[in-house]
């Protein structure tokens, strides 16, 4: 069964001093239509990824926000690149290129011998 | 003894030969064995004339750029085969003038300034010769000259961004034969050696002659050629040696495979730079003027090349139609793709071995074809008209086929989906694969080992059902005007399957910028960096040139051109299989049929 975490949900609270930002400021660098994303889902909604597996585009954009650089290394080795979420994006980001630069980025810090 | 004015000349030329040989053993030698083998064996007397025959026509003659503009082509051609005739020539003129095959290689190059006054056998016709091949030589300087400023007059919008080594050695080149000619007008007006050009040249600058003043110019001319050759290595005229190792490379069967070998080498330094390049590419309308193909090609000899470019490309090959050198640059930027996301391949683990269904055809929709619903319905409709027993594999769940992760260089990743389609293909035991999306026919028909299963794209499939005479589409006289897509027209030189299936339906009006140089539509899924504006900007350029031939519908064979062209509210876009199902329900409506297959139209209007 999926575990929604409902019984326990750890805690939430963010703590700015330990942010993550490595990856989102590399993102919104070279790709700042990201800023516009207003998490609507239409991207999970159609993934050709997301109908065979558990993988939800949208929490990529929400785990990026939040500096989830471990939870994303695994996630993002999901996607197929097909192209239909940067298709349907009512914001027209380009999804794909949000793609390819975490999954370079990620590369990159594990070169660097950097926490993942 | 004034010898010393070959001093400049030889030392350029024999740094230039050391720099040859050290690079062209390179390559060679970092070619794999394989390629190797396929070399030694292109060393044959047939393969050998039809690489020299290419050798002559486009090292040469620049054939291609003739075609392209004949201005152009004269420019190259004056420069390459003028040139080239009067080192030969020259060449000749001494051996006569020596009687000997053996003579001193700096000799045909200064030869009217060492050989004063003697005269030899048709020393007359070849002195004529000599000033006829250095006035078309000059003729293409001139024009040379004027394209700096008057590119227009070219047939060309833009020419490429020159760096300081190119301009060194374009200086250079320029020089070389102005001064040759004030060198060889003074030696004529000293020892009357000269013909047509050169005497005249030389009555004109009678009143400073003297033997100062020739030996000067001499001095000069040898400077400019001993410059030159220094300089050629490291700028874009090492296109010119490098072009004649790429044609007997070329021909021998050598192709870049997936990985970069010394064939990019190659490649990479047989660029002139032209610039032809620039005005096929569409990118720079969206003000995009950083990542075209000669670009690329420069900042992979520079070692420079960033992510921003190498990923900003459509992958439409409008480029490599134009190549004057014939460089695959499609395939270039792909592996550079390739090389540049190796550490960051997916291995997809949790792609399940999911059943076959025996069928005797597949339907493979494509993820592109799942946001356009109008052809899957459509390819249902012919499916069932025709009767086919139709597993629709991608239906509900299926991978991807892979294209889009080969084109964004994760050639690996994209391995581990064809291995699973792969599977399910040869499980189902079908006999013909059915694709309606270029994008994953190009994958299927190229990357896919699918034993005897035939490819089809619908186009194909579409056509042959109507020369059987299984479905019946009633000719109109709707004005269509068709949309090559790039990886069906360019990508796999499919032109004519789809024409042939819009003709039987309606008129099909020929355009302008068709077949190989069809528009992108924008959307491509070969560039990842391109904004959803920018492409928005190309799209809007091809409706607008489609739209000045009033076409009622704008056809196409690609559901991501279709879902492109549909954003644009000024024109009503169509997919081939829509438009022969339509043709067929409204036909029915009118003409009297085979009342089976009018029933059968009408019975899966609700898919």
């Amino acid at each position: 069964m999926e575990d929604f975490s409902f019984l326990n949900p750890g805690s939430r609270q963010i703590d700015f001093d330990n942010f993550d930002d490595r990856l989102l400021l590399y993102v919104l660098e070279y790709e700042p239509s990201f800023v516009t994303c207003i998490s609507c889902g239409g991207c999970t909604a159609t993934c050709s990824a997301g109908n065979l597996t558990n993988f939800n585009v949208r929490k990529i954009g929400l785990w990026l926000r939040r500096g989830e650089t471990e939870k994303l290394s695994q996630e993002i080795e999901k996607c197929m690149f097909c192209g239909k979420c940067t298709l349907v994006c009512p914001r027209d980001i380009n999804i794909r290129n949000v793609i390819l630069l975490i999954k370079k980025r990620i590369s990159e810090l594990k070169t660097e011998n950097q926490p993942v | 003894m004034e010898n010393f004015i070959i001093i400049p000349f030889t030392v350029g030329l024999i740094y230039l030969t050391l720099v040859l040989i050290y690079r062209f053993v390179k390559w060679v030698r970092g070619l794999s064995k394989l390629d190797k083998l396929r070399l030694v064996q292109s060393f044959k007397i047939r393969r050998m004339l039809r690489s020299l025959k290419e050798v002559f026509y486009e090292g040469l003659l620049h054939r291609k750029i003739f075609r392209k503009n004949p201005v152009l082509g004269y420019m190259h051609m004056s420069l390459a085969f003028g040139w080239f005739l009067l080192i030969v020539l020259g060449h000749i003129e001494v051996m006569a003038a020596r009687r000997s095959l053996l003579v001193p290689f700096y000799l045909p190059v200064f030869f009217r300034y060492f050989e004063t006054g003697t005269t030899f056998f048709a020393s007359g016709i070849f002195s004529f010769l000599m000033d006829f091949f250095l006035l078309i030589v000059l003729s293409g300087v001139a024009l040379a000259m004027l394209k700096r400023f008057k590119k227009q007059l070219f047939g060309m919008k833009k020419t490429t961004r020159l760096k300081t080594g190119d301009r060194m050695a374009l200086t250079s080149l320029w020089l070389i034969f102005p001064l040759r000619l004030l060198a060889e007008g003074m030696s004529a007006e000293l020892y009357g050696n000269g013909s047509f050009l050169t005497s005249s040249v030389g009555h004109i600058i009678g009143s400073f002659s003297s033997e100062s003043t020739n030996l000067v110019l001499w001095t000069a001319y040898s400077c400019a050629l001993g410059f030159f050759f220094a300089a050629l290595p490291n700028s874009r005229y090492m296109h010119i040696p490098t072009e004649v190792l790429l044609i007997f490379v070329r021909n021998a069967g050598i192709r870049l495979k997936k990985r970069n070998n010394t064939y990019t080498d190659i490649q990479v330094f047989s660029c002139s730079r032209c610039g032809l390049c620039l005005d096929n590419c569409q990118m720079a309308a969206a003000g995009i003027n950083h990542a075209q193909s000669v670009y690329i090609l420069k900042n992979i000899r520079n070692n420079n090349l960033t992510d921003e470019q190498l990923f900003n490309c459509l992958l439409c090959g409008k480029c490599e139609v134009d190549c004057p050198v014939g460089i695959n640059t499609i395939d270039l930027r792909i592996t550079q793709r390739i090389e540049s996301t190796l550490q960051y391949n997916s291995s997809y683990n949790y792609l399940e071995d999911l059943p076959a269904r025996k069928a005797s055809t597949i339907y493979f929709a494509g993820c592109m074809t799942h946001l356009t619903p109008g052809i899957i319905a459509s390819m249902k409709t012919l499916f069932h008209m025709a009767g086919e027993n139709v597993w629709f594999m991608d239906e509900e769940k299926a991978p991807c086929c892979g294209r889009p992760l080969m084109l964004a260089g994760q050639h690996d990743a994209a391995s581990k989906l064809i291995v699973n389609n792969t599977r399910k293909i040869l499980g189902s035991g079908a006999k013909t694969l059915v694709v309606s999306c270029p994008i994953c026919y190009k994958v299927f028909r190229e990357d896919y080992e699918l034993g005897n299963v035939e490819v089809l794209f619908h186009a194909e499939y579409i056509s042959r059902l109507i020369r059987e005479q299984i479905i019946l589409p009633g000719k109109t006289t709707t004005r269509i005007v068709y949309h090559d897509p790039c990886e069906l027209g360019r990508g796999m030189g499919m032109f004519e399957p789809p024409r042939e299936v819009l003709r039987a339906t309606g008129k099909v009006i020929p355009v302008k910028n068709e077949k190989q140089m069809a528009h992108c539509c924008g959307g491509s899924l070969g560039n990842l960096k391109i904004s959803q504006q920018e492409r928005a900007v190309l799209r809007n350029q091809a409706v607008k040139d489609y739209q000045q031939y009033l076409p009622d519908v704008l056809a196409t064979a690609c559901p991501l051109c279709k879902k492109t062209f549909a954003r644009h509210r000024g024109i009503e876009v169509m997919d081939i299989a829509e438009i022969v199902v339509s043709s067929i329900r409204k036909s029915a409506e009118v003409v009297p049929v085979k009342a089976s297959v009018k029933e059968e139209a009408f019975a899966e209007e609700l898919v």
